[in-house]
């Protein structure tokens, strides 16, 4: 290099230096004349359509108003849980997240989000299933819910010579036996029965601890949340164990079913699915005489899951007023409405619900309203259900699979009571 | 390097004469083919049921297990899943993400790796035993244990971002390209193979070099590295392949899309109603780099491997 080249290449290191430093002092000032900036974070990637609402709602609110930015960060549902674990390891949360129903209460104790702070008739009107409560205040809402639902072909229950049963009148854990040997006896299907038992994760939890509810069990004792002692293991979360066990000892269910249910049981292997709404309109577009049926009584009533995606506000936030004005913006029926229509699942509210035309009172899918209404047992509200769910998951994995139900339960009690204790009572 | 390819050619010469095979040698060789022949059935299956799950739609898919029918591209086949995902995901920038991360980080890890081994390997100081057995040493610590420690360590450091016509000083590594590379340059396998396979290269040769003047950097530049072909293949492909697979990591530091690699990118498909047909497009789409990669280099790193196997 010669010396004027050197010389031009170190007036411009210098220039690129000293606008390097100039920008440093002003960087974080510069922001400070424009409106603020509110980062919401997603889990809807890949979901177009909820992914259009969501950006349409904080585009009104972008333009209603000129003090706050909403911006939006989508992430794949799968990915979003531990991206915002890891965003929390290293203090990058945003202002608002949405938060899957059953980790509110985690969420909360961990610090990752705090109180909504909205009034409470904010909420009137809203299934409680959707909202994230934490001791009695609102940290999150959501715009649906699911619900789970079993369903056939009205040819098939014909056929089988078992009466359609109602909300008003469910089948009874001996009408629910008594229909899946008259399936079985039909001998079309590979099996009467597919409750997914090839899926895993929260699907069992959401899916298998209804039944046990309805049985008269649960998942812990939910007057304190102290333990699981009698509520996981009693006589009747013993009877649900064994049930559940001998469904697949009686060939009516398989003991791992194929990786997507509602596709074995529209390709004709299965007489009789349970699952959650979402199969609803791929049941429907295959079958011009597929029933919606409620899930059976087994001693209890009937009990399905409750509580789905919901919005919160992240702890940290610098601008919590704006991400609380945003919140109370979008807390609109009109939302609701897009929502619902947008994805397809029971709208939270009942006023949204009667501008959906599937939903209002005498819609095709008002079932799935009227069965989140009545049947819904939300999922524990404790910090410890994140572990209470893993460990259920791995108990009924171990019935299913023939392991003894009583050693299996114990053990499960134990691995829960001993997480509370280690964890101080999960009361900090 | 004789005894490689000593023995990666005697099996070929011995079957490359069937007229001297007695009865004994011409059964070995059947039963060879037909073992290579399930092999490749067993290996080959899952991909061929990829690419073909790919032209179907969901119900058919789930319809055809259980028979053939799962490894024949019959019913009704279409290319709508592959117009699926590029509707769905930013296909194109994903792969392009996933193409700059691997490409850096091979290049920037044969060139560091390659510099540590020589070190290692050729160069005489007190204590590179201890400093290999180091290195070597970190091998057993599996990456998920370092994951949070990272996490926390990158969130710390500086970074310049470039802000119109200047640049500002920013703490953290997230969301970028190089926290995605970075981390991953330094490797202590990729150090070990380069310096077992320098170690192989005969030292009379940097003396040589060494009379005709040259400096280390100049023998490891102009000596050893033109003779370490197979071990540079093998490095590529070994570095590569977990940079192209990479999910924990960027799903911890990388929040936005436009810097997501392709394994965050299957998961959009992971919905409550999953579209198998398009993960199976998507899954194909994303393979066919890796086996390109693999088909340009699979000489060399068939002869890497062999070597370092009988090296062992």
């Amino acid at each position: 290099m010669s010396r004027r080249n050197r010389r031009i290449a170190a007036a411009s290191l210098s220039v690129l230096a000293v606008a390097g430093l100039a920008a440093c002092s002003s960087g974080t000032g510069g922001n400070a004349d424009g409106p603020a900036t509110i980062s919401l974070w997603t889990h809807a990637g890949g979901n177009d359509a909820e992914l259009d609402v969501v950006n349409g709602i904080v585009e009104d609110f972008n333009a209603s108003q000129d003090q706050y930015v909403v911006e939006v960060q989508d992430f794949p549902q799968d990915a979003y849980n531990d991206a915002v674990v890891a965003a929390a390891s290293s203090n990058n949360l945003p202002c608002i997240v949405d938060v899957d129903g059953p980790n509110v209460a985690n969420w909360a104790w961990a610090g990752y989000i705090q109180p909504m702070g909205l009034p409470e008739d904010t909420f009137e009107g809203q299934l409680e299933g959707t909202l994230g409560r934490v001791d009695g205040e609102v940290y999150a809402y959501g715009y649906f819910d699911v619900a789970l639902a079993m369903y056939s072909r009205q040819s098939i229950l014909d056929d089988a010579g078992v009466r359609v049963p109602t909300l008003e009148e469910p089948w009874t854990k001996d009408e629910f036996m008594d229909a899946l040997a008259k399936i079985d006896g039909l001998e079309q299907y590979d099996y009467a029965l597919d409750m997914g038992t090839g899926g895993t994760g929260e699907w069992i939890s959401y899916g298998y601890s209804p039944q046990l509810q309805s049985f008269g069990g649960d998942l812990v004792d939910r007057s304190d949340f102290q333990s699981a002692e009698g509520a996981l293991n009693g006589p009747e979360a013993l009877e649900w164990a064994q049930w559940f066990r001998g469904l697949v000892d009686d060939g009516y269910m398989a003991q791992t079913s194929g990786e997507d249910s509602t596709a074995d049981f529209v390709n004709g292997k299965s007489g009789l699915l349970f699952t959650g709404n979402w199969a609803d309109t791929t049941v429907k577009d295959a079958f011009d005489d597929a029933v919606v049926l409620p899930p059976p009584d087994l001693g209890t009533g009937p009990k399905i899951g409750a509580g789905s995606w919901q919005w919160a506000l992240a702890e940290g936030c610098e601008e919590a007023d704006g991400a609380r004005e945003y919140l109370e913006f979008a807390h609109d029926t009109k939302y609701f409405v897009e929502y619902g229509n947008a994805v397809g699942l029971i709208p939270a509210t009942l006023d949204a619900a009667a501008e959906i035309p599937a939903y209002a009172e005498g819609g095709e899918n008002r079932i799935y309203l009227e069965m989140a209404d009545q049947f819904a047992v939300v999922r524990p509200e404790t910090p410890a259900y994140p572990f209470i769910s893993s460990v259920f998951q791995k108990a009924a994995s171990d019935i299913l699979a023939g392991g003894d139900p009583r050693s299996i339960l114990d053990k499960a009690v134990a691995d829960i009571d001993r997480d509370i204790q280690q964890n101080g009572g999960y009361t900090s | 390097m004789t005894t490689m390819s000593t023995l990666s050619t005697t099996p070929a010469a011995t079957t490359r004469a069937p007229g001297g095979k007695t009865n004994g040698t011409r059964r070995r060789s059947v039963l060879v083919t037909v073992l290579r022949s399930v092999l490749v059935v067993f290996f080959a299956f899952p991909i061929l049921f990829m690419l073909v799950s790919s032209l179907k739609p969901d119900l058919q898919i789930f319809a055809d297990l259980g028979s053939w029918r799962a490894f024949l591209p019959v019913g009704d086949v279409s290319l709508d899943n592959y117009i699926g995902v590029f509707d769905r995901v930013p296909f194109g920038q994903f792969i392009l993400n996933s193409i700059v991360i691997s490409g850096v980080t091979v290049a920037l890890g044969i060139l560091v790796n390659s510099m540590a081994a020589f070190a290692l390997a050729r160069l005489r100081w007190r204590g590179r035993g201890v400093v290999l057995s180091l290195i070597l040493a970190t091998l057993i610590v599996p990456f998920e244990t370092l994951a949070l420690p990272l996490l926390w360590w990158v969130n710390k450091l500086p970074s310049l971002e470039a802000d119109g016509f200047s640049l500002a000083f920013k703490q953290g590594w997230l969301d970028t390209y190089q926290v995605q590379i970075i981390p991953f340059v330094a490797n202590a396998f990729s150090v070990y193979l380069f310096y077992q396979y320098f170690d192989s290269i005969p030292r009379e040769l940097d003396e040589a070099a060494r009379m005709d003047g040259a400096g280390w950097f100049a023998i490891y530049r102009k000596v050893v590295m033109p003779l370490s072909g197979p071990a540079i293949a093998t490095v590529a492909i070994l570095t590569f392949l977990p940079a192209w697979n990479s999910y924990l990591w960027p799903l911890m530091v990388v929040q936005s899309e436009e810097l997501r690699p392709v394994m965050i990118g299957l998961q959009y498909f992971f919905q409550m109603n999953i579209s198998w047909g398009q993960v199976m497009a998507y899954s194909s789409l994303i393979t066919i780099p890796v086996v390109a990669l693999f088909l340009a280099f699979q000489r060399s790193f068939i002869n890497s491997i062999a070597s370092s196997g009988v090296k062992g």
